[in-house]
């Protein structure tokens, strides 16, 4: 199985996300998805920088993929859209169907992202036609209709599976971190650049339950698949997915790579975690239960 | 011709009596949903068996109103075959147009009853015109239902760059998420709108009088507490109120909902084709009412675009059903983001 380092879905300096992604290129992961995926407002890096950090990786001998915006509102994140899409050096994840019909029109293999609402054969089929070669699973999608999906799942595609990383749960137009602070999205000031992981949510009881990250919601819960890889594997997936964080990043790939590699059996793998994560873990979608229990897996 | 109208009032039919109320008060055409998790109102006691669609449209066709059937959860492989038989019913009863989510769905409907006119729905979560122009393109869809996450200079971009029809949310119950792209209440009980057609279900509510004030909960989760006086609202997950570095308010929406009556004008000049009310669970009273204030509103913007202006009664009419009485034009209102 391969390790795969989604985008960045939080907002942090320039300087940064380069170091950021020179510490990525030294690490133990063979796929890097890049590019801003959020918030259109967000412009540390702009297009051309991502291509820069693109060719690093690919320099460093890992597969490099631009991922498109996930909610697309405007001319001008059409615009952004195009950009991505006529870069041609590296594969695109498309996170929305016009991004799915840029790449079709222009005949470009793509990586269908967990926003295109893959739930059936039907589906992937179809994006298969188009030109898919790999697609990530939907978060809240079970590892049961996951098999069901892989049964039949069209030649030569590959399976993604989001494995490691508050879950990406929910995108809408407010910006709820500008929210926050009583400012319009408009006139934000950029305040998620504060947030390194977002901005804990919590109950009128004091628990942690949602993270707000701009315009995207997340789970407090640290989905964690660390004790599910060997079901992952029995599934013919092939690569789970590692969501960035702050810090530690390079520090938990080693322990999935080092868990996938068979150097580390689970239960080491999980107490070398420890101090790591940024909140308790979650793995209740693989389970086919609610997002945020935590179901004990394989020792 | 679909429309013999430029500009449709679309309304909610929960079940048979609410589409016979919503025909009765000036509907041009109503959705429905069959009594499973086809549909995205998945509620018990709510939607059509097949003696009551097939009631519903014989009462609809025989007044001249469409009849639209919404199959917009998304499929899951083992059960693929309820959502075909689903879109095969809807052609075999005659439905108008049948409003769908998933794409490998829509390839089914397009293959198998090429005849029957695709709506892509809101839950495709298209919010620019390539995405539609995706949909249009592959299957062949006349018309899309926009999240409710766009501004009016949007909605216009929109409009300008597809020939598919283009239909928006006018009133009613308010996602503040991006339907579709939303797995908070898969995340808190397991049961999803994409999947399943629910979100925050009755079944993992829990009601609790405490010294604190009333509490309710979805899964345990505390989602609002009420003080005495204070009126208790559904724990809809997203519009609870929360802690956020340490002050508690309505951390992601309050709830309120969805009025774009001002907005009747603008919407019909930019080239909207029809109107949306939520509300498949509301009551045939309330169904009657907001029909009856919409089909004025738009009879009158439809006379004379630039001499409309909203009528008290209306609005008076619209705050006696409204959930918590508080309106918002939401996303259409750009600083409202």
């Amino acid at each position: 199985m391969k390790l795969a380092l989604g985008p960045p879905l939080y907002y942090w300096p320039r300087a940064e996300v380069f170091a950021f992604y020179e510490a990525i290129a030294r690490a133990p992961v063979d796929i890097v998805y890049l590019g801003e995926t959020v918030c259109s407002r967000r412009h540390e890096l702009r297009v051309h920088d991502w291509i820069d950090i693109a060719g690093l990786i690919a320099a460093a001998g890992k597969q490099a993929v631009l991922g498109t915006q996930t909610l697309i509102e405007s001319e001008s994140d059409l615009k952004t859209l195009r950009k991505i899409v006529d870069e041609k050096a590296f594969l695109t994840e498309a996170n929305d169907m016009g991004a799915v019909r840029l790449l079709t029109a222009g005949g470009r293999p793509f990586v269908a992202g967990p926003f295109l609402n893959v739930f059936n054969s039907a589906t992937l089929a179809l994006l298969a036609r188009l030109g898919a070669q790999r697609w990530v699973m939907p978060v809240e999608m079970s590892a049961e209709a996951l098999r069901e999906l892989q049964a039949d799942r069209p030649a030569g595609m590959e399976t993604e599976v989001f494995a490691y990383g508050r879950l990406p749960l929910a995108f809408s137009a407010r910006c709820f971190t500008a929210r926050h602070f009583n400012l319009q999205k408009d006139d934000c000031q950029f305040k998620c650049l504060e947030f390194s992981d977002g901005l804990v949510i919590r109950t009128r009881e004091k628990q942690a339950f949602l993270n707000l990250n701009g315009i995207q919601t997340q789970s407090d819960k640290v989905y964690n698949l660390i004790g599910e890889v060997e079901a992952a594997r029995e599934l013919g997936v092939d690569i789970l997915r590692i969501s960035p964080q702050s810090r530690h990043t390079p520090e938990l790939i080693g322990i999935f790579r080092a868990r996938l590699d068979g150097a580390l059996d689970t239960a080491t793998a999980r107490s070398r975690m420890d101090g790591l994560e940024l909140s308790a873990a979650c793995n209740g979608f693989w389970y086919g239960k609610p997002g945020l229990d935590q179901i004990a897996g394989e020792t | 011709m679909f429309a013999n109208k430029s500009f449709q009032l679309v309304c909610p039919a929960g079940a048979l009596p609410a589409l016979k109320a919503a025909v009765d008060n000036g509907a041009d055409c109503v959705y429905t949903g069959l009594k499973d998790d086809t549909n995205a109102r998945n509620f018990t006691g709510l939607n059509f068996d097949d003696a009551q669609l097939r009631e519903g449209v014989r009462y609809a066709h025989g007044r001249g109103v469409k009849v639209l059937l919404a199959l917009n959860t998304y499929p899951q492989t083992a059960t693929w075959r309820r959502w075909t038989a689903a879109v095969d019913k809807a052609a075999d009863f005659g439905v108008d147009a049948i409003i769908l989510a998933d794409p490998g769905l829509m390839e089914y409907a397009r293959t198998k009853h090429p005849q029957l006119r695709l709506h892509l729905s809101v839950q495709g979560s298209a919010t620019n015109h390539e995405a539609i122009n995706f949909y249009h393109q592959q299957f062949g869809i006349q018309r899309a239902v926009l999240p409710r996450v766009l501004a009016m200079a949007q909605v216009e971009d929109v409009v300008r760059n597809t020939p598919v029809e283009i239909e928006v949310f006018g009133f009613g119950g308010l996602c503040v998420m991006v339907e579709g792209r939303c797995a908070l209440s898969a995340y808190v009980t397991g049961d999803s709108p994409n999947t399943v057609g629910v979100c925050s279900p009755g079944k993992a509510v829990r009601y609790e009088q405490t010294p604190q004030g009333m509490e309710t909960r979805l899964n345990g989760v505390l989602i609002d507490r009420f003080a005495q006086g204070e009126k208790t609202g559904y724990p809809t997950l997203c519009k609870g109120r929360f802690e956020v570095a340490d002050e508690t308010y309505y951390a992601i929406e309050e709830p309120a909902s969805l009025n774009t009556l001002e907005l009747l004008p603008k919407l019909m000049e930019v080239g909207v084709k029809a109107i949306k009310i939520e509300g498949r669970q509301r009551s045939p009273a309330y169904v009657a009412q907001v029909t009856k204030v919409w089909r004025d509103a738009i009879d009158a913007a439809l006379r004379d675009r630039q001499a409309f202006s909203v009528r008290d009664a209306w609005m008076a009419e619209l705050n006696k059903v409204s959930e918590g009485n508080m309106h918002t034009l939401g996303a259409y209102y750009r600083p409202w983001k």
